[in-house]
């Protein structure tokens, strides 16, 4: 049963120089594939020939400010051999594509749309790159670092809008956090409008 | 105040945007119906839009939309502590909130460490909570499954068990759902008194739920004319989308995260992992019923071996020994000054966690639930990922759902069993 370790180094073997084997942290072995335009090549290969038959998960990372800005790391786990392997690779603001691996495993199809809804990364090659999570012609990448946790004001095309409420400061609504219900009741106030 | 004129289209011509072939459908015209199924609608578990091309009864595509739900959590998590994310986890998969707790509880503390040094009583109650969350989940998992495909009587049966839960759940953390009840390090408070008793006596009183759940469905005539070979999932294709939990192990791969990778003490344990064979609707039904009952078994087997027992006179730990990662006793911290500086770090900056990346997958009841932290140092994690089951498992609707009539969907999605909390985060 060949150990998580061992099967990294097999990737080694058979890649040479396109992929490094990171120092080992709580057990975990993480592989760095330095060229993300071949992504799916190595992916193919530790499915097939390495038994890593489950992507678990594809994440993204937002290294604000270093370069290359993204990060991709894909979870791979093997079921035959039990083992756990991670591959990363980085992509620069500039480019913000990559190969897809949904042609290696079919569950990276969601995956992938989803890191492409929050971060705004490409895939080429896939074949419904589209919004998971925000609707349709949202216009923000809400998982980068310069988006503000708060929140930016967008349109729901024909759906709802953002604008305040009809009846929001109308003369019928009571003020919030005033100090007492004289100040607080519309009778106290003059109508507006 | 200007007036403005909103103007609201109709669904199937939103939906019929939605697809691109539009051209080609106006050709087919008469031929073809678009169907929109929710987002909300009663067969499905919470707010899941699915968009339906029929051919009469018959489903020719099937594109599901999530996101309804969406809350941004990972951000959140970008900014709180990793104790202050812990309420967040909760609501994840809303029916199971106390194994979400562990799972997360547990991914940090992989990234901390201290993995290795929880106490055991610590790991036999936080076990004791994962598997009764379990049984909450699937109760109301098939509970729905059978209250959509007809038979509502179980819906109504399951209930009554889930509030017995709700109860030990309150007594235990102070919330029926909302338990935030691990911390960074152990537990927010020991075993209240008779605690123990309780599940005891809930153990012994919901296996004969089970019975009368299984006497209704199992052998059900309608039940399984509705369900077998309904929505049959195949081994490859179960692996290739990634599924895990009930449903991966319905279609014959025998994976549970407990039995390959165990954490807490789930390698002491003994408890079988019930596997299907076919991967259809009633094979998930089958495997989600079964492990309830191997849920019982552990739980039993848990409050037996409970280091301390019920009361705890010896005062054994439920938390790592660690002043810097778990707060210590209020009545030093008012008299001892090294217990009031880790009290002020802890409660203003959180943990600190070293810098690095784990991932940590724990069996919940709908799947694998996974955290990948990357950590840059300090209290808060610079990205949160949550590997969300359901999020996975539903990605396969678009291949499975083709094929089948339109009632079989609603099986197909009740045997799934998906959470939409946990797909949307």
């Amino acid at each position: 049963m060949p150990t998580p370790l061992e099967l990294a180094q097999q990737l080694q073997v058979a890649f040479g120089d396109l992929v490094a084997v990171l120092p080992v942290f709580r057990d975990e072995v993480s592989v760095v594939v330095q060229s993300p335009e071949r992504i799916a090549e190595v992916c193919a290969f530790a499915k097939s020939r390495l038994g890593f038959d489950v992507l678990l998960d594809l994440s993204s990372v937002d290294q604000y400010g270093d370069d290359p800005r993204w990060v991709l790391v894909y979870e791979l786990y093997g079921l035959s051999h039990g083992s756990h392997l991670r591959l990363k690779t980085f992509v620069t603001e500039e480019k913000s594509e990559l190969p897809t691996v949904s042609t290696v495993w079919r569950t990276a199809n969601w995956h992938e749309r989803e890191v492409f809804d929050m971060m705004g990364i490409r895939f080429q090659g896939h074949p419904d790159l589209r919004r998971i999570l925000m609707w349709d012609g949202y216009p923000y990448f809400p998982l980068r670092k310069d988006f503000p946790l708060s929140g930016k004001p967008s349109e729901m095309p024909e759906v709802a809008f953002t604008r305040p409420a009809p009846l929001e400061g109308g003369p019928f609504v009571t003020v919030a956090g005033a100090r007492d219900t004289i100040v607080r009741e519309p009778r106290a106030r003059p109508s507006e409008g | 105040m200007a007036s403005q004129t909103i103007e609201f289209r109709d669904s199937a011509a939103r939906a019929a945007d939605r697809l691109p072939l539009v051209d080609e459908l106006r050709d087919l015209e008469g031929d073809k119906m678009i169907v929109n199924v929710g987002p909300s609608h009663p067969s499905t578990h919470g707010v899941l839009r699915i968009v339906l091309e029929l051919d009469g009864e018959t489903i020719v595509r099937a594109t599901p939309d999530v996101g309804y739900l969406h809350r941004g959590d990972e951000k959140i998590a970008e900014n709180m502590t990793y104790t202050q994310f812990i309420p967040y986890t909760d609501r994840l998969d809303y029916l199971a909130p106390l194994a979400n707790n562990v799972a997360y509880a547990l991914a940090v503390e992989k990234l901390m460490g201290i993995d290795g040094k929880l106490p055991p009583r610590c790991q036999y109650i936080r076990v004791i909570c994962c598997e009764l969350a379990r049984i909450s989940a699937h109760l109301l998992g098939l509970g729905a499954f059978a209250m959509d495909v007809g038979a509502m009587t179980v819906f109504l049966h399951t209930f009554t068990e889930r509030e017995k839960i709700y109860n030990l759940a309150e007594a235990l953390t102070g919330a029926r759902f909302t338990t935030s009840y691990t911390r960074i390090g152990g537990l927010s408070r020991d075993l209240p008194r008779g605690w123990v008793d309780a599940v005891r006596q809930f153990c012994n009183e919901v296996v004969v739920n089970f019975d009368e759940s299984e006497k209704l469905l199992t052998r059900n005539r309608i039940f399984v004319d509705r369900t077998r070979d309904v929505g049959v999932i195949s081994r490859e294709m179960a692996i290739d989308y990634g599924l895990t939990g009930p449903n991966l192990r319905a279609c014959g791969v025998d994976y549970d995260v407990r039995r390959a990778s165990p954490y807490l003490v789930y390698r002491d344990l003994e408890f079988d992992i019930p596997v299907g064979s076919v991967g259809d609707c009633y094979d998930r039904y089958l495997v989600r019923m079964e492990e309830m009952r191997q849920s019982v078994r552990i739980i039993r087997q848990c409050l037996d071996r409970l280091p301390g027992g019920a009361d705890n006179s010896q005062g054994e730990p439920i938390n790592v020994s660690d002043g810097k990662v778990v707060l210590p006793p209020k009545d030093r911290v008012l008299t001892g000054m090294e217990e009031l500086i880790h009290q002020f770090i802890l409660v203003t900056q959180g943990v600190n966690a070293p810098p690095g990346e784990i991932y940590f997958g724990a069996e919940n009841p709908k799947g694998e639930l996974g955290f990948y932290i990357n950590s840059r140092g300090g209290g808060t994690p610079y990205r949160l990922k949550i590997r969300a089951p359901s999020f996975v498992n539903l990605g396969v609707l678009p291949e499975l759902l083709p094929g089948y009539l339109m009632s079989d969907m609603v099986s197909i999605l009740g045997s799934i069993d998906f959470v939409m909390g946990e797909c949307d985060r």
